[in-house]
Order: structure tokens, then C-alpha cells, then sequence
């Protein structure tokens, strides 16, 4: 079982955290136009990048959103924050 | 290239196996090709294979940065089958079967294409009703598909659970007669020797490290045996898709996850069929070995990392117990993962990829490897005619920006 660090919580074993998405992706404003390209970029493009990855995570226990930063290929966990952090 | 007989089996045996030769050559790559094929997998080969005899094409190179067959091609767990829900679908895998199911003799090297048959569970009634829907579909794409009771399931398996004590009872089953199993590395071996003896450029241990590109159109590939320029590229390297198609700097709807399988120690004969038990998400079938061949559902966590864990590892054997409980005691031998290449829509992505002179053969996710020879066999069309063939025009990347899904993933219940 590998180790995953809630922000919140701490060190839990990973069955506890649900993966949700890639960091970064925001919804096209709907005020304007959007074509169809757009909305297929958002609703389906993943970087889905080899190496380092920045993702959003909840630790299901504590329910809790998080930014996750992992290496692909060794699956390492660089770091975790709360998503407030990235924000500020 | 010698050919492979009853009779040149007994002739080598009788010259101390002097008289084989190699079953296929080591070329350096040439500066340029008509078509270069990113990829030596099942895919990749079999493409080359198709474009040298269906098309004519043999100024064609396959590159590979490992050896052949070392990726998902070496890693499934050899299920053929075309149990699919949709017309675009059926026509995609039927079409893969038809070709399996011919080509030990065509490509002269046995794939020990077994149709032992494939074998869905049920569990309650409402899903028998569903089941009887996926029969009707089947049936109507013209491809063979039963619809069993619970005493059919359990002539045709009777390891299955039918126990008071099961925790889903099982109420009958779908069965597809045609599926079966095949070898894994002797479908990339087979296509690679028939492709060579016709001409193509096998490069192994060759990575591709960037597209060169001139005016917007890709027009070969940086490899670390130098520059390779090429008429066409086509990318048929499944996990890795969105490593390619980020040098081309075009975006995918794919995520690479992990899937990961298991084989035991090998057993007298206990299973002659493919079973699958949906509520688990476990199923297996016995190799000529003996070796039970076990797969599950895929980790939901995108991964590049070719190896198992012990959480699904967990999911999965849980379910083999529940499913067989005389396997209980049965040991492991291997567990390995490979990286699969998921869509949104559990369907496959065949055509251009955006950047001139590049094409895609990618996203069949879990589904790889039964679906090698139809894979093969257009993506050759697609790069040799510039078109799609009738039966991969729907699983263009378009259909994600026009809406036209193809979500196997939901209508055909597969569990990833």
C-alpha cells in the first residue's frame, strides 16, 4: 500500500483518496460564444503528462478537495496543498 | 524465410535444426520511407503488414524503441472477441475476429486462435433483461451471441459459484461461441515476419524523440538512430499516444491508466471457456499451460508506471474467490500492469490527428489486442489512401467535437 498525504489529515493509506481531475481546467465562460471545439477541449482533452503532474484530489474520509503533485511514471508524490493555496 | 510446416519440422529435426533462418532481418533505418510506423506492437505490425499486402506499400519502417511486442501487445490477457452493443462497434470488432480467425494460415505462423467461447455472468433478473438486449444487438450486427439459463452457466463453467452461501447468485449468462483466446506474442511475431518477407523495415530499440515537422506537416522522425523522413507517420503506440501527440501539439481525450493482470501456477484443466463476472469485475481463463490468465478492472489513477499494487490486486482476487471458490489456494505466479489508453467513450481513435501527415491508432484502451488485425488492417487504408474506410470513418477524433459517442463503455456494460 503506498502512502498518500491528506493536507487536512495527514498520512493515509491511499484507498482513502479518490482521484477527480487534472489541475487547471476551467469551464469556458457561456456569456460568449462558445464553439464546439471548445467545449470538447474542456469536456474531454487531458494533458495526461508523463513525469510530474499537478491533479486534484479528495480524501474521502475528511471530504476534502486537494492539489496533489505526483510523478507519473514512479507514482512519488512531490506534494500536496490545500486548493485555497494555489489560489491565494 | 523459411516456411513453417509439419514437414519442415520434421526435416529440421532430422538436420539438427540447422536449416531455420532468421524470422526476420535487423535493418539500419534508411533516410527516408514512403510510411513510417511509430510503434512495434500488435497495432503497429500488423499496419505494416496490411499496407505491404492489401496496398502495395513496402517502402514502409517500423520503429520501436524496446523490442517487439514488449508493451500492452506482451501485457493482455489474449481475450478475441466482438460482444459489443453498437452497429459501428460490431462491424469494428467482428471485423477483428473474421481476420483472427484465418490468420494462423495467411500470415503461416500459429496464433493459436482458441474459439473456446466467452461467457458473461448474470446476477439478478433485471439483468438478465439487459443481457437479453446485448443478445438481440448482437444478433442484429450479425455477429453469434446466447443467451444462457443458470443451468446452461453452469454446464458450460461448473467451477462458477452455485452455492446457497454466494453472495450474487448467478441467474444465466451471455455467451459469444466465437470468442476465444489467442497467443499474444506470436500475433506481433507472426505480422512482423510476414511484414518483413514483404519488404518492410523492422527498427527495433529505436526511440522516437520528437516529429520533424515543415510548414505545419509533420514530415518524419527524430529517433535516437538518427532522422527518419517519411510521406506519412502513423502513431499506433496505445499509452503513450499523448507523449506523440504532444510533440505534434495536438490535444487527446486520453487518459493512460494502469491495467494489470495475473497468471497462476499452472493447473490440470479446470476451465475450457473465457468467464467473466461483472458484479466483480473479474475474469479468466485457462492457458494451454495450464496457468490461470486473470485480468480485472483498470486503477483509477492515470499512470505511466508499468507495474501492479496490491489494491487492485486485492479487488480482483476477492472477486476470483467469489466467483470460484475452489481457486482459493491457487498461487500466483506473475502479476504485471501495462498502460492502457482510455476515451471518454471506451472507443477507439482511428484517422488524422490534427497535424498534417500524422495519423492516430489509439485509444482501444483495454480492448487492444482483440481488435489487432481490424486495427491493422484500417489504419493500412488510412495511411495509404489518405481516407477512412467505411467501418473507422465513426471513430474519428471528430466525434468528440460533433457529439456522435460511441459509449461502449455504458451500452455494452464492459466495467472500464
Amino acid at each position: 500500500m503506498q502512502i498518500f498525504p491528506c493536507p487536512f489529515c495527514g498520512p493515509r493509506n491511499e484507498t482513502e483518496f479518490h482521484f477527480a481531475g487534472e489541475l487547471g481546467k476551467a469551464r469556458p465562460t457561456t456569456t460568449e460564444a462558445v464553439s464546439a471545439k471548445e467545449w470538447a477541449s474542456y469536456l474531454y482533452a487531458q494533458r495526461n503528462e508523463k513525469g510530474a503532474v499537478h491533479e486534484v484530489w479528495m480524501h474521502l474520509p475528511c471530504s476534502e478537495l486537494f492539489v496533489m503533485e505526483r510523478d507519473s511514471v514512479t507514482m512519488d508524490v512531490l506534494g500536496a496543498r490545500s486548493l485555497r493555496e494555489g489560489a491565494e | 524465410m523459411t516456411r513453417y510446416s509439419a514437414f519442415s519440422v520434421f526435416r529440421e529435426g532430422l538436420r539438427g535444426q540447422t536449416g531455420w533462418s532468421k524470422a526476420w532481418r535487423t535493418p539500419t533505418p534508411r533516410a527516408a520511407y514512403d510510411v513510417v510506423i511509430i510503434g512495434g506492437g500488435g497495432h503497429g505490425l500488423a499496419t505494416a503488414y496490411y499496407l505491404a499486402r492489401t496496398h502495395g506499400v513496402t517502402n514502409v519502417a517500423v520503429i520501436e524503441k524496446g523490442g517487439l511486442g514488449g508493451g500492452n501487445t506482451g501485457r493482455n490477457t489474449t481475450v478475441i472477441r466482438s460482444n459489443y452493443f453498437y452497429p459501428e462497434s460490431a462491424a469494428l470488432y467482428d471485423l477483428s475476429v473474421k481476420l483472427y480467425e484465418t490468420l494462423s494460415r495467411e500470415l503461416n505462423y500459429n496464433v493459436m486462435f482458441s474459439q473456446r467461447g466467452m461467457l458473461a455472468t448474470c446476477h439478478s433478473e433485471p439483468e438478465m433483461e439487459m443481457a437479453a438486449r446485448q443478445v438481440n444487438a448482437m444478433r442484429l450486427n450479425g455477429v453469434d451471441a446466447e443467451l444462457l439459463t443458470r443451468d446452461q452457466v453452469r454446464k458450460r463453467a461448473p467451477l462458477l459459484n452455485f452455492g446457497p452461501d454466494m453472495r450474487f447468485p448467478i441467474h444465466g449468462g451471455v455467451s459469444q461461441p466465437r470468442a476465444g483466446t489467442g497467443r499474444h506474442d506470436a500475433v506481433a511475431w507472426g505480422y512482423a515476419r510476414a511484414a518483413d518477407a514483404r519488404g518492410v523495415d523492422i527498427i527495433q530499440n529505436c526511440e522516437v524523440l520528437d516529429l520533424l515537422t515543415e510548414g505545419g506537416r509533420c514530415i518524419g522522425v527524430r529517433t535516437s538512430k538518427g532522422d527518419i523522413r517519411a510521406g506519412v507517420v502513423g502513431a499506433a503506440v496505445a499509452g503513450h499516444s499523448s507523449v506523440i501527440a504532444d510533440m505534434a501539439g495536438v490535444d487527446l481525450p486520453i487518459t493512460s491508466y494502469a491495467l494489470q493482470a495475473f497468471v497462476s501456477e499452472p493447473l490440470k484443466p479446470v476451465l475450457d471457456t473465457v468467464v467473466l463476472c461483472p458484479p466483480f469485475g473479474t475474469y479468466l481463463s485457462q492457458s494451454d499451460k495450464g496457468g490461470l490468465v486473470i485480468g480485472g478492472g483498470l486503477d483509477r489513477v492515470p499512470s505511466y508506471g508499468q507495474r501492479g499494487n496490491l489494491p487492485v490486486q486485492e479487488t480482483v482476487l476477492a472477486g476470483l474467490v467469489e466467483m470460484m471458490p475452489a481457486l482459493a489456494s491457487v498461487k500466483l505466479l506473475r502479476h504485471w500492469a501495462g498502460i492502457v489508453d482510455v476515451t471518454p467513450d471506451s472507443s477507439p481513435i482511428l484517422g488524422p490527428s490534427g497535424l498534417d501527415g500524422l495519423y492516430l491508432n489509439c485509444g482501444w484502451g483495454t480492448g487492444g489486442f482483440k481488435a489487432i488485425p481490424a486495427g491493422g488492417y484500417l489504419f493500412a487504408h488510412l495511411l495509404a489512401t489518405g481516407a477512412h474506410h467505411e467501418i473507422s470513418r465513426p471513430f474519428d477524433r471528430a466525434r468528440f467535437e460533433t457529439g456522435h459517442l460511441i459509449d461502449e463503455g455504458a451500452a455494452s456494460g464492459i466495467a472500464h
